[in-house]
């Protein structure tokens, strides 16, 4: 036994308190550099007069001026709300139908809400000019089995926008409900019903109360999103439907006007960011998260709770009006069918462009006169479309593995700390996706214009790594959260140090979670189109990019197997994320 | 075989001095606080080479950061951790050689028994063939062979505990250190296992320190049991020790059944309680006018034959077998328990009784 002398107590720093953390900070630059500059960039060009550099109001004096800017905010306003509304609607019966399906099951029917969320918007887009249009499939259908006698207008027109924008945000919608949904106690719903009330009534005062939350943070996602959409309003919608995204489009790509542009992104981040200062003041922004609401008191939460207990008496009188006309066993199925019906609307249009791809006609005629494989070859043998699939393909590689490894390492670093910042980290690496894409696509062109990165993959990569992050980190948390972090304590007392502890032991573990994240990074960067419009230029074009200049100019039916090709791509990714995220 | 020890809370000493610490395992002033709440206060203590200490004590005592503390998990506030002698409070967990065996045993699930049982060998380096002769003789140790291509879902609580185990003494640490091994374990397998760990213990010759929150578990298995309470140490000393003289009313009450009388003293040999006045053990000096006295169930007797006696009425009678368990209420309705073996005399429920105790077997405590 050997002995040593007292010596003064080690100096310990501060060292391992910061630790972990870390592992943040090159993410932090990262979105530093290629997010918060270039969009505060934007808003300050907003102020600046473009000749002589000074400041100046005048971009929003412009808009002032006359009531057109203003009629397009009103209307980018008036559809983002209508479509918050309208995918609640249909979302809420799908979400709750699905959260109660038993959990095998549950994973099945949730790919019917997923592949439509993961297929790219010009696809659905595209299958809905196929769907909707004069000579499209509703047309020839209605007009060859002689119900009406001329074409109806469903395309051009509020209607069609409406019916683009709805479809491609349920599936945002129930994705949001939906974790509140299946965490909420489903006997709370059997406790009402043994202490008296129907089950219209305690659905209403208990289960729908509970869910609120989630029905609040689906509201604001796809109102969010939706204020920034340009690629259903430029394709579905007339001139009565043109949105802000569209103006910032035309400023940017055809006058260069900087400081207008600046201005109108200015306009839509405030409304975005508004409604989520309204969000968090009412609901708290923590329930995005999967937090818990906080509770309201006073006035507000009393007028709720009387509305409530209307709604609930209401529905309870209705519903046993409905059993009484319809019976039981019908009322039973009203859930079901009209589930299927949703599911139906989501996934049919996408499908049916299935067919005409192998049309052996000229035209996008449905059905098709024949089949054939000439667009396929008309695709493959198109350097244009080849060069833009390779593209895609490389940019989407390299933007899986960036944004896999920066989310990982935030991920990480998140939880190994216990710092009361982690929210606020956490919600800054989410500000990509709340941040309308078209604002962060035109801060990107402006500070690529001035790096050399405009018309360059790496300039497309960084772009698309910023809007990918979000999702990567989202996977990787949820499954780092499940993760017991005593194994990797376990690790460090037999001896592994921090590299071997995470390579031998935390990797192997959430392998399955980095795979999905790679391949959720990997559809979002091959999908998309806003950073690839104003980045990728000339010849030099992604695919996503290429079939927006071709739906622009001419629809033909290489688009329909340029999006079989895009949609079964995505699909196949989704399917093998999903795979791996479950194992 | 237990060390002289210092089980005092003082860190004051000049940081500077020239001290000779020793042992196999020594901590000094090693103190615990997040921000204004205290986790440990600044403690004491040393471990001898082959000593199997208990750190004994309520949920929220302290005893689990105590732990964290001596393997690293948890960064000291102040104080150090020596051990063979050498000063490692600054050194990182995995370079400690401590052996930590979890509470829910964290067995890594991607890797097989075996495989689990060589990491820590593989982490040292050795030689492909040495980690397979070890890993096998481990797994002979713990009676588990014929599983060593299973995974860890496919074993037992029990067999898992086993793993565990052979994954910290596979590699011979200088210290093991055990935080509630088998409170996952239902009471059988518990004990079964309890007599596992002290064969390993007698066999491997290792130094452990071992947290539990069951004192019979204490009692039962440790050279020397460290008994806590309030982020502090309450009391060092071997089971017998701690069981016939504790040193203060919670540890007379945290470990075993005590009849405990508080009341003041009356200057010379007795104290006067609630309950009439008790002759004070033979030379027992109080330290202050209040006085508690402490007699355990099993020294109490019926009848009136000794120095000290108290009324009561019997409420309650517990058959145990080797014991019966009687639990009278005296005058002011506080429960008194006594211990009768096979031989004596049961009273009925509501009889009246007088129980005595003879001066000596009473113990003083502060």
């Amino acid at each position: 036994m050997s002995a040593v002398p007292l010596s003064s107590a080690p100096a310990r720093a501060r060292k391992l308190r910061f630790g972990a953390l870390w592992l943040a900070v090159p993410g932090l630059l990262f979105l530093a550099v290629f997010f918060v500059y270039p969009v505060a960039q934007l808003l300050g060009l907003s102020i600046v007069d473009p000749e002589s550099g000074a400041f100046s109001a005048g971009a929003y004096q412009r808009i002032a001026a006359t009531d057109v800017y203003l009629r397009v905010l009103g209307i980018t306003f008036r559809i983002a709300g209508w479509t918050a509304v309208w995918s609640l609607l249909i979302g809420y019966p799908l979400a709750y139908w699905i959260a109660r399906l038993p959990d095998l099951f549950r994973g099945r029917m949730l790919l019917f809400v997923m592949v439509p969320f993961w297929t790219s918007y010009l696809v659905k887009t595209f299958a809905w000019m196929i769907v909707l249009g004069r000579s499209g499939i509703i047309n020839s259908l209605a007009t060859g089995s002689g119900i009406v006698d001329r074409p109806l207008p469903l395309l051009h027109n509020q209607f069609g926008v409406m019916v683009g924008m709805v479809h491609a945000m349920v599936p945002l919608a129930v994705m949001t409900m939906l974790p509140v949904m299946t965490g909420i106690d489903r006997r709370l719903v059997q406790a009402a019903q043994t202490l008296g009330a129907a089950p219209a009534r305690a659905f209403w005062l208990v289960y729908f109360k509970l869910s609120l939350p989630g029905v609040a943070a689906a509201g604001l996602l796809v109102f969010i999103s939706s204020l920034g959409f340009f690629i259903v309003p430029a394709f579905l919608g007339g001139r009565q439907e043109t949105m802000l995204a569209q103006l910032i489009i035309t400023q940017v790509q055809e006058l260069l006007n900087w400081s207008f542009a600046g201005a109108l992104s200015a306009m839509m981040l405030a409304a975005a960011l508004i409604s989520c200062v309204i969000y968090d003041r009412l609901f708290g922004l923590s329930t995005i998260a999967g937090g818990s609401a906080q509770v309201g008191t006073g006035r507000i939460r009393n007028l709720g709770l009387a509305v409530l207990g209307v709604v609930a008496t209401a529905a309870a009188r209705l519903g046993a009006l409905a059993q009484a006309l319809l019976g039981k066993r019908i009322c039973a199925m009203l859930l079901p069918g009209f589930c299927w019906l949703v599911i139906a609307f989501l996934v049919l249009p996408t499908l049916l462009v299935i067919p005409l791809a192998f049309t052996s006609s000229q035209f996008l005629e449905f059905p098709p006169p024949g089949y054939g494989l000439s667009w396929f070859e008309a695709y493959f043998s198109s350097p244009l479309w080849i060069q833009a699939t390779i593209r895609s393909f490389a940019v989407a590689f390299v933007t899986a593995i960036a944004a896999t490894a920066i989310g990982g390492f935030t991920a990480l670093a998140l939880a190994n700390s216990r710092t009361r910042w982690g929210g606020l980290i956490f919600a800054f690496f989410l500000a990509p996706m709340i941040v309308p894409r078209i604002v962060i696509a035109v801060g990107l062109f402006y500070l690529f214009a001035r790096l050399g990165l405009i018309a360059t993959d790496l300039g497309l990569v960084i772009g698309h790594t910023v809007l990918a992050i979000p999702f990567t980190l989202v996977t990787i948390a949820a499954v780092l959260k499940t993760y017991d972090q005593r194994l990797d304590q376990a690790a460090a007392t037999l001896g592994a140090n921090r590299l071997r502890t995470l390579t031998g032991v935390t990797i192997p573990l959430v392998k399955g979670g980095l795979i999905a994240a790679f391949l959720f990074a990997f559809i979002t960067s091959f999908d998309e189109l806003t950073i690839a419009i104003f980045v990728s230029g000339g010849i030099k074009t992604t695919l996503p990019k290429q079939m927006w200049d071709d739906m622009i100019l001419q629809l033909n039916p290489t688009l329909a197997a340029v999006s079989v090709v895009v949609f079964v791509v995505a699909t196949v990714m989704l399917l093998l994320a999903e795979r791996f995220r479950s194992s | 075989m237990p060390m002289a020890t210092s089980a005092d809370m003082t860190a004051t000493e000049p940081k500077t001095a020239k001290l000779v610490v020793e042992g196999k395992l020594v901590i000094e002033g090693l103190g615990k606080r997040y921000g204004a709440t205290t986790a440990l206060e600044p403690s004491s203590l040393s471990v001898a080479e082959g000593e199997f200490l208990t750190l004994l004590g309520p949920s929220g005592s302290g005893k689990t950061t105590l732990l964290q503390l001596i393997c690293g998990l948890v960064e000291a506030s102040e104080g150090r951790v020596v051990i063979d002698g050498r000063d490692q409070s600054a050194t990182p967990v995995h370079q400690r050689d401590i052996g930590l065996v979890f509470q829910h045993y964290a067995l890594f699930p991607h890797l097989t028994v075996a495989e689990n049982i060589a990491f820590p060998l593989k982490m040292r380096g050795r030689p492909g063939s040495e980690v397979a002769s070890r890993v096998s003789a481990t797994l002979e140790m713990v009676h588990l062979g014929h599983l060593a291509g299973r995974f860890p879902r496919e074993l037992s609580g029990g067999q898992q505990q086993r793993v565990a185990l052979a994954r910290c003494f596979v590699y011979q640490p200088s210290i093991i250190l055990m935080d509630e091994p088998l409170g996952a374990l239902d009471k059988k397998l518990r004990e079964h296992m309890q007599i596992e760990i002290k064969r390993l213990h007698r066999e491997s010759g290792a130094t452990i320190v071992y947290v539990t929150h069951d004192q019979e578990e204490a009692l039962a298995m440790s050279d020397r049991i460290c008994l806590m309470n309030h982020a502090r140490i309450e009391q060092l000393g071997t089971p017998r020790e701690i069981y016939e003289r504790p040193r203060t009313a919670f540890a007379a009450d945290f470990i075993g059944i005590s009849n405990i009388f508080r009341g003041r003293w009356d200057g010379n040999g007795a104290i006067d309680t609630a309950h009439g006045r008790f002759a004070l053990p033979s030379g027992a000096r109080c330290q202050s006018k209040d006085a508690t006295l402490v007699i355990r169930p099993e020294n109490l007797r019926l009848g009136a034959r000794d120095d000290n006696a108290v009324n009561g009425r019997v409420s309650e009678v517990v058959y145990a077998g080797s014991e019966t368990r009687v639990i009278a209420a005296l005058d002011d309705g506080s429960p008194l328990v006594l211990r009768l073996g096979p031989d004596d005399l049961v009273p009925a429920i509501d009889e009246r009784i007088v129980a005595g105790w003879s001066r000596d077997k009473a113990v003083l405590v502060a």
